[in-house]
């Protein structure tokens, strides 16, 4: 018999691990890191997932969501669509197996991207209170609903049906999902309220009712009527493809030839420029994409990469436009000016991506403090890691005093403004599984910019003309108020009528307003701080500039 | 600036009426006078006096930065030609303030905020209309004491200023109307402490030297300096002041002797350009080994020994740089009380008497 090795004993305990098992581990690597957060992370998966399946049927998304606080520290999470339903068989592995979805093969600008989210719930959920999942879907109103209770196998990643039945549903269609996870419920920045709040601003095309812990009915109104422009699924534009990938596609491809796979499963290679690069890279175009040799395929990749090809189509993207934009921040920030920049579409590795930037000033938002930054991501708000996001850097980058903003070196602006910044892709870059903060490529920070800085001259307009001119507005409002008093006073110490002096005072006043609404102007084309605009006349020396 | 004596109720008329005339006219109403500025004080040698100097400026009521400046002084105007002057009646700053205060209707803007708006107001207005502040009927409030051979006359009332026990005679802020009907002391001794004053009046040293003994307590205010300019005017009687060993003591003397920044435009009745320093002077502090009660000198009183100095009327004394230059060798200065260490009335029956005797003054 040979001899029992150390290396033998090892392998005795090697086995796969489960991707399950992984997560189930290292909970925070999917967001999961702390009691509040998973409240948040519950919410915010199954109404990103319910919009997504809205949207794809073309149905205008009404979503519930209710949080019922159990005990202390254990929460049930309730959300509720009128999408298009699941059908019966793909229930248990969409809520019951990780890395399981439609939207991970695809390039098509959706909020979910991995298949994780939502059954990262469930194996949270089963984790901390025992307790699987409920779904409840109907896919139209000549099919019965069906009710499933769903575990997962943490072991073989695979769901387990606990049960299974049809049930009566109100519902024409849609999705119900109930689940009980451990939980600790806070108001504030990074909430479940903030997430919905957040996502009713840039989805103004949805309609959401919310009902809180504290049982109170929330409703955010829908703000448009009509559903984002339907995305496109688009191929892979060659300069976002690397080796491996490029590797994997040839073994897997339907293509009989390069050529054709060449030109059938990227997006912007015609024909002619796929022989053209075949020829450059000395593959006869003719062969099997299966029988092409690594070294071969690495000399096919580089070729590719340095030939010119006209970037991705982009109509693949979603972006809400200026209007809907307004609309989405008009509805949730009380404020008295708001301002929206849609970019033109531009391209990072190859993947198309847009920005839009949308402000608000004044009003009711606090003057002292930092602007409040709203991120988003394909239409999903991203709460979590502000200071490592391309947003925030693009944000500091921006020369905001010329907008008429406060800003101290390297740091976030002061002023009375919200900003909306979305960032719209077939593949946003996060820098984490959490998704919580897009990467920082030079090409996003810039076309970032570029939006900051076309809203950013919009908002410095309006500050220039009409915060000025009413600043204007308030001080001769103010001599207005002065007037009776001054003329009373004059009246005392002359015996003159007061009534008489008062006249010839708003006689001078109007006299002077020509001269001071002329100043205003003045300063408008000027500078945004403008001139102290002295009544019809050069400051002098005596005294200084008091509370007026 | 000359001191019209005119009536001021048809001052403040003429003010109100030239306004009126500006307003008539379709003009944005202003009033000019001379800036109160240090930029605009001036040192007359000639006169040994501190004046305004002959920049204007102009205040205008449609003027974002002038508007309520503008408003405050002819409101002030008002109450005091209407309240003050029309009744006969006198009041405090502090009353002033309180009659003009109220906010403006229609607006959360108060006519005055604090009483240093409505004293600046008065202030400007003697500039205006070169009254000063008493003749307005506006009376600050009384500070300090007297005692000595000298009997007046106020409101009616005979007062003799050698039978008032501890206290003595509370001076007002308005001795224009006194009379002084017997005037037998021979010198005055002026001090800034009122414990001091306490000490010489405990010790008679007023009987006994034949001397008016007057304090306050820290600034010298105007019905004192007034009060010690009538006496060295129409008596002649000497003055001299005693103050703490250190520059704040100087600049309260030479406050007295040459006037203030502040109130620059009433030099002519307030100065008393024949008053003499007696103490505490750089030397006593040897000649009475005082070294032992030095307090140091911080970055404040070195800071303020430099602006002192470099005063105009300072500049060229050279007895008087001596004595800065020694407070700055010393790093440290003293208080008159210090003279106690040695007896409690080294002050009065020592220190006075033999400086007086020996003529050591600092002009």
């Amino acid at each position: 018999m040979a001899e029992r090795t150390k290396a033998h004993e090892l392998a005795e305990k090697q086995r796969e691990i489960s991707v399950s098992e992984f997560f189930a581990k290292n909970r925070h690597l999917l967001g999961f890191d702390n009691p509040r957060k998973a409240l948040l992370m519950a919410v915010k998966e199954a109404v990103d997932n319910s919009l997504d399946a809205c949207e794809e049927a073309r149905i205008l998304p009404e979503i519930y969501v209710e949080l019922q606080q159990i005990k202390e520290d254990r929460f049930k999470v309730i959300v509720e669509d009128n999408g298009p339903g699941i059908v019966k068989e793909q229930i248990p592995k969409i809520f019951g197996k990780l890395l399981y979805g439609s939207k991970f093969h695809r390039l098509r600008c959706s909020r979910g991207q991995q298949g994780i989210g939502i059954s990262a719930v469930l194996l949270y959920g089963q984790l901390t209170t025992g307790k699987g999942m409920h779904v409840t879907s109907r896919i139209g109103p000549k099919h019965q609903a069906h009710y499933f209770e769903i575990h997962l196998d943490t072991q073989r990643n695979e769901p387990i049906i606990r049960e299974d039945k049809t049930v009566e549903w109100k519902r024409e269609h849609g999705t119900r999902i109930e689940i009980e996870l451990q939980g600790t419920y806070q108001k504030g920045k990074q909430s479940a309220d903030e997430y919905i709040k957040e996502i009713a601003l840039i989805n103004p095309h949805a309609q959401i009712i919310y009902k809180t812990p504290e049982k109170e009915t929330l409703t955010y109104a829908r703000g448009v009527t009509d559903l984002p422009k339907e995305a496109k699924e688009i191929k892979p534009h060659p300069y976002g493809v690397e080796l491996g990938v490029l590797i994997r596609m040839l073994q897997s491809t339907k293509a009989g030839t390069i050529s054709i796979f060449l030109h059938n499963d990227f997006s912007r290679i015609s024909p002619q420029l796929a022989s053209e690069i075949c020829e450059k890279a000395k593959v006869n175009p003719r062969a099997r994409p299966s029988t092409i040799a690594r070294d071969e395929a690495e000399v096919l990749y580089n070729t590719i990469q340095s030939t010119k090809i006209i970037a991705p189509p982009t109509d693949c993207l979603s972006p809400l436009g200026e209007e809907a934009s307004i609309k989405g921040l008009k509805k949730e920030i009380n404020a008295e000016f708001y301002c929206a920049a849609t970019r033109p579409p531009s391209v990072y590795r190859g993947n198309p991506f847009l920005i839009e930037v949308a402000l608000a000033y004044g009003g009711s938002l606090e003057k002292e403090e930092h602007v409040k930054i709203m991120r988003f991501a394909n239409r999903v708000p991203l709460l979590y890691q502000q200071g490592a996001c391309a947003t925030t850097e693009a944000i500091i980058d921006t020369a905001w005093k010329s907008y008429g903003l406060n800003q101290s070196k390297e740091s976030i602006p002061v002023g009375p403004v919200v900003i909306v910044i979305h960032m719209n892709s077939v593949w946003v870059p996060f820098t984490s599984e959490a998704k919580e903060a897009i990467a920082h490529y030079p090409e996003i920070i810039k076309e970032m910019k570029l939006a900051l800085q076309e809203a950013g001259r919009q908002m410095a307009s309006y500050i220039r003309k009409t915060v000025k001119a009413r600043e204007q507005q308030e001080r001769v409002n103010l001599f207005e108020k002065y007037i009776p008093e001054l003329a009373s006073a004059l009246s005392g110490l002359s015996g003159e009528k007061k009534t008489l002096i008062e006249e010839a005072l708003q006689k001078v006043l109007k006299k002077g307003l020509k001269e001071l609404l002329a100043e205003v102007k003045e300063a408008e084309k000027t500078e945004i701080k403008g001139k102290n605009v002295a009544f019809g006349e050069k400051q002098s020396t005596l005294g200084e500039l008091d509370g007026v | 600036m000359v001191f019209k004596k005119e009536d001021p109720k048809k001052a403040l008329k003429e003010l109100g009426d030239k306004l009126i005339y500006q307003i008539n006219k379709g003009k944005n109403p202003e009033i000019t006078f001379p800036l109160r500025n240090l930029s605009n004080i001036v040192y007359d040698s000639k006169s040994k006096t501190l004046k305004l100097g002959d920049k204007m400026g102009t205040r205008s009521f449609f003027n974002v930065a002038h508007a309520k400046k503008f408003l405050q002084t002819v409101e002030v105007a008002a109450v005091i030609k209407d309240k003050l002057l029309g009744s006969g009646k006198h009041s405090s700053l502090r009353d002033v303030f309180y009659m003009t205060k109220r906010t403006i209707p229609g607006t959360n803007v108060n006519l005055v905020d604090e009483q240093t708006e409505s004293d600046k107001a008065i202030e400007d207005l003697e500039v205006i209309t070169g009254l000063s502040r008493e003749e307005l009927h506006v009376n600050a409030n009384k500070n300090g004491s007297v005692a000595g051979k000298v009997i007046i006359e106020d409101k009616g009332d005979i007062i003799d200023w050698s039978r008032l026990g501890s206290g003595g005679w509370a001076i007002p802020s308005n001795v224009e109307n006194i009379k002084f009907k017997k005037v037998e002391a021979k010198y005055i001794i002026y001090m800034e402490k009122a414990a001091v004053w306490e000490r010489l009046n405990e010790d008679k040293y007023w009987a006994k030297n034949n001397a008016i003994i007057i304090s306050s307590q820290g600034q010298t205010t105007r019905g004192i300096r007034r009060l010690l300019q009538r006496l060295y005017e129409e008596y002649e009687l000497p003055i001299y002041v005693l103050c703490d060993g250190d520059i704040y003591g100087a600049y309260i003397y030479s406050v007295i002797k040459y006037g203030s920044i502040a109130l620059a435009h009433a030099s002519e009745r307030l100065t008393i350009p024949g008053v003499k320093y007696i103490g505490i002077t750089m030397d006593d502090v040897e000649k009475y080994d005082l070294k032992k009660h030095f307090i140091k000198l911080d970055e404040k009183d070195y800071a303020r020994i430099k602006q002192v100095s470099e005063y105009d009327w300072f500049k060229d004394n050279k007895a008087w740089q001596r004595q800065f230059k020694m407070m700055k060798e010393f790093k440290a200065k003293v208080e008159i009380q210090a003279l106690s260490a040695r007896d409690i009335s080294f002050v009065s029956e020592k220190y006075l008497p033999d400086k007086i005797k020996n003529k050591e003054f600092l002009d």
